[in-house]
C-alpha cells in the first residue's frame, strides 16, 4: 500500500497527458496522499460525484501532479455515510475544494474547516444540488445567512469588509480585513458570489456542446477551458486532432495569454499612480482583440475551439497579418518595459509590496503565474507539454522575489516567450484539416483534459453518461489554489495597497465559483 | 521622462484619429457628442457584477480604453450606486448576488436606467434560470434596457447608452 500501488494497479486514463486512474480504500487514500506528498507532488483538484444510482455510493476524486503525470485516486464513499478522510493536513487547497464538494453533494470531509462555501444560504443545507435526485430546475426562495468570519481580538484591531460589490468593473467577492491603523493583520476571503450551478448545468447538455458552457466557466480563459474540456473529450473518444488543429489552439491559446498579461500590466501601473501605462498598454491590447475579431470572427476567441478542431482556418493573408502584428507588439512591449523598469515611483510601490515568500508558495501549493514569481518552477506547457508544446520547446518564467514586481516581471517574461512561440507556430503551421470527426463515447469513463492557460492548470474532469450525454463535468481553476495565498501576501502591508496586491494576483471569481 | 513624452508623441490620440465616416472611431465620436447634449453633465455609471463569467466585464473595462475613451467624453464609471444614473448589470444573477444586485438599485436616486448587459442579462444565457442563477436581470431588478451579446462588443454598449439616453424622460 503505497506508490508501488500506483505503479501496480494504476489504468491508464484517456487524456492529453500522461495520466493514470487508481481505486483506494480510505486507508490507502491517506496513506498514499501522504506519500504523494512526501514524493513532491501537488494537489491539482478534488472533485465528487453521486453514483448512487449505479453502485450506491459516493465516489471522490483527487488529482495530483506529480513529475511528468497526473495521477488520479478514486475513493468510494458509502451512500448512507457519506464521509471521506480529509487531504487538508497535506494540502491546504484541499480545504475550500471540500466544503465546495460538501455544499453541492452533501458528502463530508471528515475533519477541518466545516463551513459552506458557496452555499449562501441559497438553497436549504439539507439540499445537494449536484445529486442525481435534485432537480436543476429547483428555485428556491434565498435566504442569505450571516457568515461566521474569523474574529481578531486585541487592541486597537478593528474589521473592514469590502464587497462583495467593488468599486471597480471587477467581479464580486468579499474581503474582510482585520487591522491595526492602517496595517494588515488578517485578511478573510469569502467567495461563491458568482456560483452559476455550471457543474450541475453540464449534465443537461450533450457531450458535443459542452465546450459552449466551458468556455463561459471564466470568460477570460475562455480559450484555456474551452481546450481542455475538448481535450478530455477527445481522449474519450479517441479521436486524434490534426497537427494544424493543435497549431491553432496553441496560437489561441498564446493570444489569449499575451492579451491577458498587456492588460494586466496595464491596470498594475494604474493602480500604481501611472495612468500612462493603463493608456498605452490598453490600446495595445484593444488592436489585439480587433485582430482577434478580423481572423477567428471574435473580440476574445470565444467558441474559436470545438471538439475535433477550431471554428476557422487562416490563410496565407491572415497569417501575415498576424506576423507584422506581433513584430509590432514586441516593439511595443519591449519599450514600455524599459519605462515601467526605469520609472522610480513605479517600482517603489511594485517592490516588495504583497510578499509571497517561495516557502509559502510551496507549503500552500501555489500554482501557475502566481507560483512562478514565488519560487516554483512549474509551467504545464514545459513540464507535461501536450501537442503541439512538446516541439515547441517553451521556456518557463520563473522570479524569487514573490513581490507585486515578481509578478510584474513574469507577466513580461511569458507576453516575450509567447509572442516568440506565436511566430513559431505561424511561421511553421502545419497543413492539413482543422476539423476531425469526434466518435459516440463508451459510458461510464472519465477523460481529463489539462490546459496551461494564463493563470495556470486549468483541468476538465468530463464522464460521459447516457449515449452521448455528460454525466459529471468537474472544472478547476488554479484560483483555488492562489485566493488562500493572497491571505498570506497582504499580512504587514497597508490597506490601500491592496487594489494593487491583488491585481497583481488578478484570480478569477467566476471561474472559481463555478 | 523623455521616453514616456516620445511615446505619447507617437501613439497620439487614438479616439480622435481622423475617422472615415463608416469608421468605428467617426461613430464613437457621434455617440459622444450626443451624450454631451442630452445630458449636459457627466453620466454616471456603477457596475454590478451579478454573477457574470467576467466576459462582459472585459468588454466593460474595453470601453475606458483610448478607442472608446468613454471617461473622455464625460461618462464616468462611480463607485457608489447613491452616486449614479445608470446600473450596469451583467450575468445571469446568481442567487448568491441576488440581494446585492436589489440594494444597489434601490440605493440610486431618481430618475435611473438599468441596463443588462449580455445574453446572460438579457435573458440568462447558457446558465438559464436554476438552483444557483435567477436568469435575466429584469426577473429581479426593473430594467430599462438590454444589450445581448456574449460578451457585448463596446460598440454595442456605446449605442445602448445612446439609445436609452436619447429617451432621458422616460426611464
Ligand atoms: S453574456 Fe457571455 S460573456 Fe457575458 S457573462 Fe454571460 S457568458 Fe459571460
Amino acid at each position: 500500500m503505497s506508490l508501488e500501488l500506483i505503479a501496480q494497479e494504476g489504468r491508464r486514463l484517456p487524456a492529453n497527458v500522461p495520466a493514470r486512474r487508481v481505486a483506494v480504500d480510505a486507508q490507502q487514500w491517506t496513506a498514499v496522499a501522504r506519500q504523494l506528498q512526501e514524493a513532491g507532488a501537488g494537489l491539482f483538484t478534488l472533485w465528487g460525484a453521486d453514483d448512487r444510482d449505479r453502485d450506491g455510493m459516493f465516489h471522490v476524486f483527487a488529482a495530483f501532479l506529480v513529475p511528468g503525470e497526473l495521477v488520479v485516486l478514486e475513493l468510494a464513499v458509502a451512500g448512507d455515510r457519506p464521509v471521506y478522510p480529509s487531504l487538508e493536513r497535506g494540502f491546504p487547497v484541499a480545504a475550500r475544494l471540500q466544503r465546495a464538494i460538501h455544499d453541492l453533494l452533501g458528502i463530508r470531509a471528515d475533519e477541518g474547516d466545516a463551513r459552506p462555501w458557496l452555499r449562501h444560504g441559497g438553497w436549504p443545507e439539507d439540499r445537494f444540488p449536484l445529486r442525481k435526485d435534485f432537480d436543476a430546475a429547483t428555485a428556491c426562495p434565498g435566504v442569505s445567512r450571516p457568515y461566521p468570519f474569523v474574529r481578531v481580538e486585541g487592541e486597537g484591531v478593528h474589521e473592514i469588509p469590502v464587497g462583495p460589490i467593488h468599486a471597480g468593473t471587477i467581479e464580486p467577492g468579499h474581503f474582510r480585513f482585520s487591522v491595526v491603523g492602517e496595517k494588515v493583520l488578517r485578511l478573510e476571503e469569502r467567495l461563491g458570489y458568482a456560483h452559476k450551478g455550471v457543474a450541475k448545468r453540464f449534465e443537461a447538455l450533450p457531450l458535443l456542446e459542452g465546450h459552449r458552457l466551458a468556455a463561459r466557466v471564466c470568460g477570460d480563459s475562455t480559450v484555456a477551458f474551452s481546450w481542455a474540456y475538448c481535450a478530455a473529450l477527445e481522449a474519450l473518444a479517441g479521436a486524434t486532432v490534426s497537427p494544424r488543429t493543435a497549431s491553432l489552439r496553441a496560437l489561441a491559446l498564446e493570444r489569449e495569454r499575451i492579451a491577458n498579461h498587456v492588460g494586466d500590466l496595464g491596470a498594475l501601473g494604474n493602480d500604481a499612480g501611472f495612468a500612462f501605462g493603463l493608456t498605452q498598454f490598453s490600446a495595445l491590447k484593444e488592436r489585439m482583440l480587433r485582430l482577434n475579431r478580423e481572423v477567428f470572427g471574435q473580440r476574445y476567441l470565444m467558441d474559436y475551439i470545438v471538439p475535433g478542431g477550431v471554428r476557422s482556418d487562416v490563410g496565407p493573408r491572415t497569417v501575415r497579418l498576424l506576423l507584422d502584428e506581433g513584430v509590432g507588439i514586441e516593439r511595443d512591449v519591449v519599450a514600455l518595459r524599459a519605462i515601467y523598469d526605469e520609472h522610480a515611483g513605479l517600482q517603489d510601490r511594485f517592490k516588495g509590496a504583497g510578499q509571497l515568500t517561495p516557502s509559502i508558495a510551496k507549503t500552500q501549493g501555489a500554482f501557475g503565474l502566481v507560483g512562478r514569481a514565488s519560487g516554483i518552477e512549474q509551467d504545464l506547457r514545459v513540464t507535461m507539454p501536450w501537442a503541439p508544446y512538446g516541439e515547441l520547446r517553451p521556456t518557463a518564467a520563473l522570479r524569487m522575489e514573490g513581490d507585486v514586481a515578481a509578478r510584474v516581471q513574469v507577466r513580461f517574461d511569458e507576453v516575450m516567450e509567447s509572442l516568440r512561440l506565436s511566430r513559431l507556430l505561424l511561421e511553421q503551421l502545419p497543413q492539413g484539416s482543422t476539423s476531425a470527426p469526434v466518435a459516440a463515447v463508451d459510458s461510464d469513463r472519465i477523460g481529463l483534459g489539462v490546459v496551461e492557460g494564463w493563470r495556470g492548470p486549468v483541468m476538465v474532469a468530463l464522464e460521459a453518461g447516457a449515449p452521448s450525454a455528460i454525466r459529471r463535468c468537474h472544472v478547476h481553476d488554479p484560483s483555488w489554489q492562489n485566493w488562500p495565498t493572497v491571505d498570506h501576501a497582504i499580512i504587514g502591508n497597508i490597506v490601500p495597497d491592496f487594489p494593487l496586491i491583488n491585481k497583481s494576483f488578478n484570480l478569477a471569481y467566476s471561474g472559481h465559483d463555478g | 521622462m523623455l521616453n514616456i513624452i516620445k511615446r505619447i508623441r507617437r501613439t497620439g490620440i487614438l479616439s480622435d484619429a481622423p475617422p472615415e465616416s463608416d469608421q468605428p472611431e467617426a461613430r464613437v465620436r457621434g455617440i459622444h457628442e450626443h451624450l454631451h447634449r442630452v445630458f449636459g453633465r457627466a453620466l454616471r455609471i456603477r457596475h454590478v457584477d451579478a454573477g457574470s463569467c467576467n466576459g462582459c466585464e472585459l468588454e466593460i473595462q474595453a470601453l475606458t480604453n483610448p478607442y472608446y475613451n468613454l471617461e473622455g467624453a464625460g461618462i464616468a464609471f462611480v463607485a457608489s450606486p447613491r452616486h449614479a444614473d445608470i446600473l450596469l448589470v451583467t450575468g445571469p444573477v446568481s442567487v448568491n448576488m441576488e440581494e446585492a444586485l436589489k440594494r444597489a438599485y434601490d440605493v440610486m436616486p431618481e430618475p435611473r436606467w438599468v441596463i443588462a448587459v449580455g445574453d446572460c442579462g438579457a435573458c440568462g444565457g447558457i446558465f438559464g434560470t436554476s438552483y444557483a442563477t435567477r436568469g435575466r436581470v429584469g426577473d429581479v431588478i426593473p430594467v430599462s434596457a438590454t444589450v445581448p451579446g456574449c460578451p457585448p462588443e463596446p460598440m454595442a454598449l456605446l449605442q445602448c447608452l445612446l439609445h436609452i439616453t436619447s429617451h432621458p424622460g422616460q426611464p
